[in-house]
């Protein structure tokens, strides 16, 4: 049995990447509004985790 | 509240950078072995197991798994401890990965010198390593969840998104692209044939460049960079968009491997476009690593680990830069199967993964070993002949891959070739390979002068294997979001939440090309003269892949006028159908095979094979005196033929237990011919297989194959 035919047996398996490609537009966009209204005080906290402990 | 004591394991850590640089070592010698063996062809000693195609792969894996990946370790492990303010979760799980990890890889270092290969790129390794990479990577996982579910800090840092990403694509990939039917231990084919294999293929090819060799390098440039250079990260919003832009575009591109093939055209497309794309978040994060160093360039003139991540992250923008030109379709034209892209590959590797690499070990040994670094001097010297190695192995390449292309594609003013002659293409372009040897030495002196210089470093101090911390304990972490919070904040602190999205935005891409590539059977229009390999063919396939024959042999002719006009018609589709796995190849340093068939008598090929200079006076490809010698094992045929049949190859009902007998009539009539050229052999002998097969290339669109399957009798 070949790998196709399980794939076939979805029905209408097409309209599944028009909507996650649907999805992952507005992801990205909800994503570029965060960034740019995020807080600055917030993130200059987050980029120094790494340097909190000193060996 | 009260801060609690505990220890991190830098032990574990120890290990995993002197099995990076043990590997580091053999995989890079491997490969200046293999250098020499393109100027050199007599190199490998006349024996299989040091021959160009058998130890390509074995440098390409050492390399890359084993290398970059005890790299990936070492500084994961070490990361992820400091960031998460824990030990790591079980010592146990960390000792099984570390020593999984090296028998996997030693496991690898026997079995493909052995011949024992499935015959994809990058993916060489047979199905039993396959199973044990899986298990060692879910203990990886575990070990990794676990660290993070304990943590004693709220928020994961950048670096750790990446990790994150980084193991669950990688085990997408890895399980996807090795679907293969076992044939006996160490055989297996490629469950998905032809198109849809190169497909799968190279989807897993590029990503395995992303995921294995990009995401995590790019998590431990988030942490060590900072680190070392003590500022933060340039901007924290810049690297959100970096983190989830880079991993939903990088699953896409695979298909510009495949510009011009037979691949549907609008893969080839979706490929482009999104390769194209890829410049964004691959420069956004170029850019976030360089200008972490905005107002400390005065201490990258002193401090020599600067200097190093400093080359590593101008490389990377250099190769991501690089990468979408060479996916646009008339650039790929002239770069695909050409030496270009092999230094347009080792810009990263040398560059990005070896440079990051050693800034990481000349930051990290001092640290676990109480000592200062033995010689700034000797570090210092390995930056600049190492820099300086790169260039000399890159610049040879670029100007190799742009000459073969002009060469291949030169038409004299009556419209013939210019070059008619593949091994013109070839011999013009030897002082560049031996050029290229020169650079990889000087690279391979930098390596091994920074081994004395850590090996003298640890000496003079001692292992910091507890090295004591202490934090206050996490009071529960909250699951909901806080009031007013964004949901990347939220995310931050939910790992599998964090796990979950990346998966789901990897396998977006992956999808989208496949599924049509499965469904769609206009994609792969059957032709109706194309018919499955013979039981000879079939074995003298298998020896084709076990030579490594597509480390330097393509077979797709791209429609291009210099390429018809010198193979033959291009290739088509429907062409491969059979083909368990697809041998399109990436490489031409030999001449496209495709239509070999009937191109020469049988005995041309079997002079060539047992000294390819007697036919072809220059040529770089090594001799097989052994598929002279050696007996074909035929006891594997009706294993193989049932595997086939299962996967839908037709041949008819109960054939296996009579394909036998057809293979020694097929060889019978190949050793009679032999003898009539004057050429004594036994038909038993692996060269008539081989023989067979290459005959049997190119052949059905031409309606010349000549295959007739015995039907077996009704008892059986």
């Amino acid at each position: 049995m070949k790998f196709i035919n399980y794939l076939k047996t979805i029905a209408g398996v097409d309209i599944f990447p028009m909507i996650s490609l649907f999805i992952f537009f507005l992801f990205f966009m909800g994503l570029i509004w965060y960034v740019f209204s995020s807080d600055r005080r917030e993130m200059d906290a987050l980029k120094n985790i790494p340097l909190e402990t000193e060996e | 509240m009260e801060l609690e004591r505990f220890q991190y394991d830098n032990k574990i850590v120890r290990n995993f950078a002197i099995a990076s640089i043990v590997f580091g070592l053999i995989g890079m010698l491997v490969g200046l072995y293999a250098a020499l063996e393109m100027v050199f062809p007599s190199l490998n000693l006349g024996i299989p197991y040091t021959t160009f195609g058998r130890i390509r792969p074995l440098h390409t894996n050492a390399v890359i798994f084993a290398f970059v990946g005890n790299g990936i370790f070492t500084g994961v492990y070490y990361s992820l401890q400091r960031l998460c303010k824990t030990r790591m979760y079980s010592d146990v799980l960390s000792s099984i990965h570390f020593w999984g990890w090296q028998l996997i890889i030693l496991a690898a270092a026997i079995s493909l010198p052995l011949g024992f290969t499935t015959g994809k790129e990058y993916a060489e390794l047979e199905w039993p390593i396959d199973i044990a990479i899986t298990l060692i990577w879910v203990v990886f996982g575990v070990n990794m969840f676990g660290t993070i579910l304990t943590r004693r800090v709220q928020h994961l840092y950048v670096a750790i998104w990446f990790y994150i990403a980084t193991f669950v694509t990688v085990a997408v990939l890895h399980i996807v692209n090795s679907v293969e039917i076992p044939v006996t231990l160490f055989k297996s084919y490629s469950w998905y044939a032809g198109v849809q294999d190169a497909l799968v293929q190279w989807w897993y090819g590029h990503n395995a460049v992303a995921f294995f060799l990009t995401t995590p390098y790019l998590g431990l440039m988030y942490y060590f960079i900072p680190k070392a250079a003590n500022r933060p990260v340039y901007s924290y919003r810049l690297s959100i968009i970096h983190f989830w832009a880079l991993i939903f575009l990088y699953i896409w591109a695979g298909p510009h491997h495949l510009l011009y093939t037979a691949l549907p055209d609008w893969a080839q497309s979706l490929g482009t476009v999104f390769s194209l794309m890829l410049i964004a978040p691959s420069w956004g994060g170029m850019i976030n690593g360089l200008l972490t160093l905005r107002g400390a360039w005065d201490k990258v003139r002193e401090d020599v680990v600067l200097k190093f991540m400093v080359v590593a992250i101008t490389a990377y923008g250099m190769s991501t830069f690089e990468g979408p030109m060479l996916s646009l379709k008339n650039v790929n034209a002239i770069g695909h199967f050409t030496d270009w892209i092999v230094g347009h590959v080792h810009i990263g590797a040398l560059g990005w993964n070896g440079m990051l690499t050693f800034g990481m070990l000349y930051w990290l040994f001092p640290r676990i070993y109480g000592k200062p670094l033995f010689s700034k001097k000797l570090a210092n010297f390995h930056f600049w002949i190492s820099t300086l190695g790169i260039m000399f192995y890159a610049i040879p390449l670029y100007i190799a891959g742009l000459t073969q292309f002009e060469m291949w594609r030169d038409f004299t003013e009556d419209g013939l070739l210019r070059y008619p002659n593949f091994l013109e293409t070839v011999t013009q372009l030897v002082p560049m390979y031996a050029l290229r040897s020169v650079g990889g030495a000087l690279y391979l002196v930098g390596f091994i002068v920074m081994i004395y210089n850590l090996v003298k470093t640890a000496l003079a101090g001692k292992l910091i294997a507890e090295e004591s911390a202490e934090a206050a304990p996490l009071a529960k972490i909250q699951h909901a979001k806080y009031a007013g919070e964004g949901w990347h904040r939220w995310i931050e602190r939910r790992p599998m939440q964090m796990l979950v999205l990346s998966l789901v935005v990897i396998l977006i891409g992956g999808v989208i090309e496949m599924i049509p590539t499965f469904l769609v059977k206009e994609n792969i229009p059957t032709i109706a003269s194309v018919q499955p390999y013979t039981a000879l063919e079939l074995q003298g396939r298998d020896i084709y892949l076990r030579e490594g024959c597509y480390t330097c042999h393509s077979q797709m002719i791209r429609p291009f006028r210099f390429e018809t006009e010198r193979y033959g018609e291009y290739s088509k589709a429907g062409e491969f159908v059979y083909d368990h796995p697809f041998q399109w190849g990436s490489k031409r340093t030999g001449p496209d095979l495709q239509r070999e068939g009937g191109k020469y008598p049988n005995s041309w090929h079997y002079n060539h094979m047992y000294d390819p200079t007697s036919m072809s006076p220059g040529s770089l490809m090594p001799p097989y005196p052994w598929l002279i010698d050696d007996d074909l094992d035929t006891s594997t045929t009706a294993a193989k033929i049932e595997a086939m049949q299962t996967m839908g190859v037709p041949y008819p009902a109960g054939y296996a237990s009579v394909a036998n007998l057809d293979l020694s009539k097929q060889a019978n009539e190949i050793a009679k011919d032999l003898l009539a050229s004057g050429i004594e052999t036994s038909p038993d002998k692996e060269i008539i297989a081989m023989i067979a097969y290459l005959q049997r290339l190119g052949i059905d669109i031409k309606g010349q194959n000549k295959v007739i399957f015995t039907k077996p009798t009704a008892s059986k």
